[in-house]
């Protein structure tokens, strides 16, 4: 957009008016060097043109594990962009938002219930903001017994953020490895917990597709140290009707709304990482919170013993409307098919390629299943290179090498919204490059081959790096 | 059910398959205690009309700013914009997809993001900015901490007491658990500035950086000269918090007096109120700090056939590759939001900012002149400001019914966020507050 448009040209029309600024000449700039000059037509054919590089859910499968990639349905869409939703002030006076605060509670009830927790709130922007906000409330409970401790306990299946989020919160991690099952072990738990440590964060399932059997047992060890344990509720989208956080011995979670309810990721966001807590955090949750009162619903701040702000105002209003609509639109025997079926979807495709690519583990997965690279490594075949030749076949690759406990890593999430016959296409691309890493191997390590661009020198951006468009100088 | 698109021989194929013949024995290897009380008790589910109708009720509810004039900003902001935006963000392949991890078939969003960081650093003069983090406040707590990992051994954090009340909050939460930061609140002067006095006295070698508004929460205009000298003395870093960043459209940028980091909320630029979120915050700083930023970066590189192309580049900062030694634990960066106001700075481009820019600072000055000289409003502060501004009202929690009964909002209570302000409101005027408005604000005051 900066190569191309012409001095003087824009695609914003706004009359002149006439009369001074009224701000004083020295504060104000000269133009802004650099800034496009381009018609409306000009930038909509570029952002369509950008647009048209792009992978998306409504264009291709997405089975990348544990971001759980389902449809973005429309109406949630429609509704968000209703005025009375999107062109609200968060600092207009309470009885312009009723409606809006409606939502919040209602939305903030109805996750409460899916999770088995008492209360929830809705600030934190994201998963990993909601990590920290909630490593916050542990911390701000065990300094109000007399010691905010000093340990995380976080297994090597861990999502990264689960070790960033507790450094910021002034916590050192202690890392433990999961057993041969792929799941982490009470006793391997029970080694580490003393009273220096504040917590336990654990991902159910964890990020291998594998319940964690043990968690209740893994729970008591915590608790009777003292401590507490924080499910990472990535995978939430596994456990709808079928088991709730709350009944595990879970204190505190976070939900990933852009993954359990359906609300589009957007290239990287906005998201929504509401908080979980039983009735022992409640008091230490994020203000303002909203309460009923009379008839009507009111902000309140006074709690001595909130942990503060996270987010400004409300948090992303607008993906919390998106995942209300979901919710009522699917209604409790909805959310309990779409776990249902999600499961089914994995234990298919899980099923259909185990003959094709090794499985990471033995045990039954729930909503995503991990393979790894090793039968294909004898014809020095990667991960890498599978996943860039699925782009070949029309899928985005799930996703690879992660969790780092399992070499090669290839973990495929299908989510419910994909029908029996993509999965069988996907199956079949995957069979065909099993089957082409034995007979081309370098058909996969060049791949892709039909993209817009093929592979590119990350290790250059890396050392070079330009990270803005500047003019070409002579 | 509406997403779930299988049907009983599907299930039962599928099931088959697998050598199970019931659905619920996918996960009966799970506890029992656990699977026997996991019912939700929600009610069922609706229609999608019923959906609509239910949503367009609540919506309902709300007092938006097309049946209302509202004379609210305070760090969210009421812009026209263009139809393109939203054009340009519903189509699925931005809206849907997901964080460019596989370059090859994320080109879109990756220089989108590109051309992002490139506008931002013209629009703040800097150097270098990443491509988004989760909103304005947090973008400040990040400035914060990448002035600690920066300034090793300097541990006082000056905020300005002008600095918003809700960033200065996020700020107290985020440092309150790192013992090495302390934050010492800055008064604001009768310009309603920072206090450069007090500055100047307790700024010294402990200083680790200096935060403030630009504009300010009360609409000021800092003087950053003597800010910036004041750090160049004691070795502090100056980190300036714009809200209202279509000033910058018009005003000297933060990058050409001297700011170290320059951080913001974005969402004025082409991003709905949408009740404060999501938007997005913008964070630039000097090049020699790049490698001490948070959030993400998109980079320029060439494929396999020098074909020019980008990536997520400087990835080793970040949490899943550096994990519990990253320099942020954020993995988001709002792209679709960062998306949407790219297209409102390329559809609006040079002169387009600068118009509506303009039209906001005229018809705020105008706006004000006319509540003070015909309502008699007094003023409060001195300073210069850009669309927003702080006047007194005598008795301004009685006149509230009045303005209702005329469906106006005229402006921020400040007394709940500042006892020492009672009576005074915080008033913004933009382009979408027609003169008309202005003048019935005026008169509503005036009846008193």
């Amino acid at each position: 957009m900066f190569e191309s448009g012409s001095p003087g040209r824009t695609g914003f029309f706004w009359p002149e008016e006439a009369g001074p600024t009224g701000l004083p000449q020295e504060l104000l700039r000269d133009e802004i060097p650099g800034f496009p000059e381009l018609g409306e037509l000009e930038v909509l054919r570029h952002f369509t043109r950008l647009s048209h590089l792009n992978f998306g859910i409504e264009s291709q499968f997405y089975p990348l594990g544990s971001c759980t990639m389902k449809y973005n349905p429309k109406v949630n869409e429609a509704v968000a962009r209703l005025p009375g939703f999107s062109l609200i002030h968060p600092l207009a006076p309470p009885a312009l938002l009723q409606g809006a605060f409606e939502l919040l509670f209602g939305l903030e009830t109805a996750l409460a219930e899916i999770a088995g927790m008492d209360a929830v709130t809705l600030q934190p922007a994201a998963g990993a903001q909601g990590e920290l906000a909630g490593l916050m409330l542990v911390r701000a409970y065990l300094s109000e017994k007399g010691n905010p401790r000093r340990k995380i306990i976080v297994p090597d299946t861990a999502h990264g953020t689960n070790p960033a989020s507790s450094t910021l919160c002034g916590y050192d991690v202690v890392q433990i490895r999961s057993n041969d099952q792929g799941m982490v072990a009470p006793s391997a738990v029970a080694k580490v917990m003393d009273e220096s440590v504040a917590a336990l964060m654990l991902t159910n399932p964890n990020t291998l597709g594998i319940f964690e059997k043990n968690i209740n047992a893994i729970a008591d060890v915590v608790h009777s140290k003292g401590g507490l344990v924080y499910l990472d509720g990535a995978n939430m989208n596994a456990l709808m009707g079928i088991a709730k956080p709350g009944h595990m011995g879970v204190d505190v979670l976070h939900i990933n709304l852009h993954k359990t309810c359906s609300t589009p990721h957007g290239g990287g966001g906005p998201g929504a990482g509401p908080v979980g807590v039983k009735n022992l955090l409640r008091d230490y949750l994020p203000v303002p919170r909203i309460m009923k009162s009379g008839n009507g619903y009111e902000l309140r701040e006074d709690f001595s013993k909130a942990i503060g702000r996270v987010r400004s105002f409300f948090g992303n209003f607008g993906v919390l409307v998106r995942a209300y609509a979901y919710i009522i639109s699917l209604g409790s025997d909805g959310l309990a098919e779409t776990s249902r079926m999600a499961l089914l979807n994995a234990n298919y495709i899980r099923r259909k390629l185990e003959s094709v690519f090794q499985i990471a583990y033995p045990e039954r997965c729930m909503h995503e299943c991990v393979f790894t690279d090793r039968l294909q490594q004898k014809r020095h075949v990667s991960t890498l290179d599978i996943a860039k030749r699925l782009l070949d076949y029309g899928f985005h690759p799930p996703t690879i090498y992660f969790p780092l406990v399992v070499s090669g890593a290839l973990m495929i999430e299908p989510t419910e919204t994909e029908s029996r016959e993509t999965l069988d296409a996907f199956i079949d691309a995957m069979t065909s490059i099993a089957r082409e890493a034995e007979e081309n191997p370098d058909l996969l390590k060049t791949a892709p081959h039909s993209t817009p661009v093929r592979r590119l020198d990350e290790a250059r951006a890396a050392r070079k790096p330009v990270l803005r468009w500047e003019p070409k100088r002579d | 059910m509406r997403y779930t698109p299988h049907t009983p021989s599907d299930k039962a194929e599928m099931l088959r398959e697998i050598g199970l013949s019931e659905v619920e024995q996918l996960f009966d290897h799970l506890p029992a205690a656990l699977r026997d009380k996991a019912q939700i008790a929600l009610p069922p589910g609706l229609s999608e009309t019923a959906v609509k109708r239910r949503m367009a009720a609540l919506a309902a509810k709300n007092g938006t700013a097309e049946d209302w004039s509202l004379f609210l900003g305070g760090g969210i902001y009421h812009h026209a914009i263009p139809s393109a935006v939203d054009a340009v963000i519903s189509r699925s392949e931005f809206a849907t997809s997901y964080t460019p991890y596989q370059p090859e078939v994320s080109q879109g969003t990756l220089q989108a993001m590109f051309e992002f960081q490139t506008l931002i650093c013209q629009l703040t003069g800097m150097e270098v900015a990443n491509a988004g983090l989760y909103d304005g406040a947090s973008a400040a707590a990040e400035a914060v901490l990448m002035a600690r990992r920066l300034q090793e051994g300097k541990h006082r954090v000056f905020v300005s007491r002008a600095l918003h009340p809700q960033y200065r909050q996020v700020i107290a939460t985020y440092v309150k658990n790192l013992v090495d930061v302390e934050l010492v609140e800055v008064p604001f002067t009768g310009r309603g500035g920072i206090d450069p006095e007090f500055l100047a006295r307790q700024v010294d070698e402990r200083a680790m950086c200096v935060v403030l508004g630009y504009p300010n929460f009360f609409g000021v205009i800092e003087d950053l000269a003597p800010i910036r000298a004041l750090c160049d003395r004691s070795g502090a870093l100056l980190a300036t918090v714009t809200t209202e960043p279509l000033s910058l459209a018009l005003l000297k940028p933060p990058g050409e007096s001297g700011a170290d980091i320059a951080v913001g909320e974005g969402q004025s630029l082409g991003v709905p109120m949408a009740l404060g979120g999501p938007g997005f915050g913008f964070f630039a700083c000097q090049k020699r700090f790049v490698r001490s930023m948070p959030g993400r970066l998109a980079g320029q590189t060439v494929d396999s056939e020098e074909r020019r192309g980008f990536v997520l580049t400087l990835a080793t900062r970040e949490q899943h590759i550096r994990r519990e030694k990253a320099t942020s634990n954020i993995c988001t960066s709002q792209t679709l939001c960062v998306l949407a106001s790219t297209v409102f700075m390329a559809m609006l481009g040079k002169s387009g900012m600068r118009r509506m820019a303009e039209v906001n600072a005229r018809r705020a000055h105008r706006a004000r002149e006319r509540l003070v000289k015909e309502a008699g409003l007094a003023p409060v502060f001195s300073g210069p400001f850009f669309n927003e501004f702080v006047l007194k009202a005598k008795g301004l929690s009685r006149l509230q019914e009045r303005f209702a009964a005329k469906k106006i909002v005229p402006g921020i209570p400040l007394a709940e966020f500042y006892p020492e302000l009672q009576d005074c409101l915080l008033i913004c005027v933009t382009e979408m507050n027609e003169e008309e408005e202005i003048e019935q604000l005026a008169r509503t005051f005036g009846e008193g």
